[in-house]
């Protein structure tokens, strides 16, 4: 659970192979296009979210975790019918706050990727709502219950995925 | 100040990105029109995307009629039990309905009234969803290739889902009547209140427009009202859960769509709608007197009749008719099951001789008719009117049956 600060030196480097980097983000937006068509309660998850900030966390390279979460939000913005740049600039957000902030952390264990994936799904919520709102015009309606359990719900599965990605993740 | 740029790279990078986006978003807000064409964006990431949800979703349904047709027949004939009761029932309501229908109808043509049909409809599969809360839509595996096109209306046998908003080649995006951006003409059935009804950003579906000083109970049917131009009036949407008063002069309805959005599989589109101005049923009274006809005595020519006529009651025709049809000589000639068709000899022999006479089979159509399950006779008893009838048939009148 510890979060511990660490030097530049100390901090771990990954990266992800080519196919991984592709196919990976790509799963994750199809199972959540997916998924609550056959199971409703998924919609509450974000799983392009989830791999955004796991890709982030390991590269630690705020250039790539910023490019990542774009182009993962304008695919998933491609799916819906709302403009695109919805998702795509929240995801950019999360993706460059997470690198950065992989860097001065050790995200190494389970309960510091728990709080992190709470404080960046809330990040995440915040800027698409205030987006929406204030440049779309939709209407949106804020429930702090919803969002508690969604950010809850969403740190539980981003901890397994995390381990899943730790498996194809390489040192440099 | 190549220091500054190197120092701050990743924050300057950032902002350029986030900037470009933001620009993005706004000239798409601004130019958002219907007549605006899908971005190459989009059909990338469907044409990525959707083919292995439709994989996914062909091997499921397969694996399930599998399973489903040749496995897992248990209960099959109960239900198959239940289910032909269930047409008994829903046959005689049908004599009723109709006649019901033939009154609205020929009320509609007095009036020039046009009437909405679905003329056409092509089954989809729902194959993925957009993934998002904020974005209650789905995808089918139909698209431009089968005929698809935008603002098609998308139903199911329970009630309306939703309109068909973007079309791709193998796909198109089908937007649900629970996504905030939607908006369906609706009226409630025994009021008749229209409202419009629209989503909200929890997904529920709310009926606006009412005005608070009516009463709206809880329960009552909400239908479309034909008025947003895509669905045609008298489908079903689902029923008001709640009332309560809303913003400034209208109601707050809560509407529970008949069909399960969450849960959506198989859909219908809506490619055709006809509209014609309706026209009183005219078969039933063609049918009366085609009937009134057939029971009609004819005047064969001998030569052919005097040959047949060897059987009783057959021999000839100005005696088989009135025999055969109910005359007062029937009774006595024939045993009751003949006249209803059951088989007697002589009784079938009459009835082939009559059709081969050429005016239509007189005992059959006259008698058997029933027994034969004949829908003119069915449908039409009281046609049998008196103008029609000729003078010298009492007969005709006096019916066996």
């Amino acid at each position: 659970m510890a979060i511990t600060y660490t030097s530049g030196e100390q901090v771990e480097v990954y990266r992800f192979s080519i196919p991984a980097t592709v196919l990976i983000p790509l799963t994750a937006v199809f199972l959540q296009a997916w998924l609550p068509l056959r199971f409703p309660f998924f919609s509450i998850f974000d799983l392009p979210l989830l791999v955004t900030i796991g890709f982030a966390t390991a590269r630690r390279s705020p250039l790539a975790g910023l490019l990542t979460g774009g182009l993962i939000g304008i695919l998933q913005d491609a799916l819906t019918h709302q403009p695109i740049g919805l998702y795509g600039i929240s995801k950019t957000v999360v993706g460059f706050g997470a690198s950065s902030l992989g860097i001065k952390l050790d995200v190494e264990n389970a309960g510091a990727r728990f709080l992190l994936t709470i404080f960046f799904y809330v990040v995440h919520e915040v800027v698409y709502f205030m987006i929406a709102r204030g440049l779309i015009g939709l209407r949106m309606a804020w429930s702090w219950p919803h969002e508690f359990l969604s950010c809850v719900a969403n740190a539980l599965l981003g901890v397994l995925i995390f381990m899943l990605l730790d498996r194809v993740k390489q040192r440099t | 100040m190549e220091t500054v740029l190197g120092r701050y790279r990743n924050l300057i990078v950032l902002v350029g990105v986030l900037f470009a986006q933001v620009l993005g978003l706004a000239v798409q807000v601004k130019r958002t029109t219907d007549s605006e064409p899908t971005r190459l964006i989009r059909i990338w990431a469907v044409g990525t995307v959707t083919p292995l949800e439709r994989a996914l979703v062909w091997a499921q349904t397969s694996s399930r009629n599998v399973w489903h047709n040749y496995f897992y027949l248990r209960g099959v004939r109960a239900e198959n039990r239940s289910l032909k009761q269930q047409i008994e029932r829903m046959s005689l309501e049908q004599v009723r309905m109709s006649q019901d229908a033939d009154q609205a109808r020929r009320l509609q043509a007095l009036l020039a009234f046009k009437e909405q049909f679905i003329s056409g409809t092509m089954a989809a599969q729902v194959i993925g969803s957009s993934g998002s809360e904020l974005s209650r839509s789905v995808y089918i595996d139909k698209g431009e290739r089968d005929g698809i096109k935008p603002d098609m209306a998308v139903i199911t046998a329970d009630g309306i889902v939703g309109k068909v908003l973007r079309v791709y080649g193998p796909t198109s995006l089908v937007l649900l009547i629970n996504d905030q951006t939607s908006g369906v003409g609706a009226l409630l059935d025994k009021t008749r209140l229209q409202g419009i009804l629209r989503g909200t950003p929890s997904g529920e579906v709310v009926l606006e427009k009412v005005m608070s000083d009516e009463t709206v109970p809880a329960g009552e049917m909400v239908l479309t009202s034909g008025g947003d131009g895509i669905f045609p009036k008298g489908l079903l949407v689902g029923r008001v859960t709640k009332v309560s008063p809303g913003s400034e002069l209208f109601l707050n309805i809560r509407v529970r769509p008949a069909a399960d959005l969450s849960r959506l599989e198989e859909v219908l589109v809506v490619t055709k709608i006809d509209e014609r101005q309706a026209e009183p049923d005219q078969t039933g009274a063609a049918r009366a007197v085609d009937i009134l006809a057939e029971r009609l005595p004819t005047v064969p020519s001998k030569p052919e009749n005097t040959e047949k006529g060897d059987a009783p009651g057959t021999a000839a025709p100005g005696t088989v008719a009135p025999t055969t049809t109910g005359s007062d000589v029937k009774p006595k000639a024939a045993p009751p099951e003949a006249s209803a068709g059951s088989g007697a000899p002589a009784a079938r022999k009459t009835a082939n001789s009559s059709s081969s006479s050429g005016t239509g089979s007189g005992t059959s159509s006259g008698t058997g008719a029933t027994a034969t399950g004949n829908p003119a006779m069915k449908v039409s008893p009281k046609p049998v009117k008196a103008p029609v009838q000729p003078k010298p048939q009492p007969a005709v009148q006096d019916s066996p049956h």
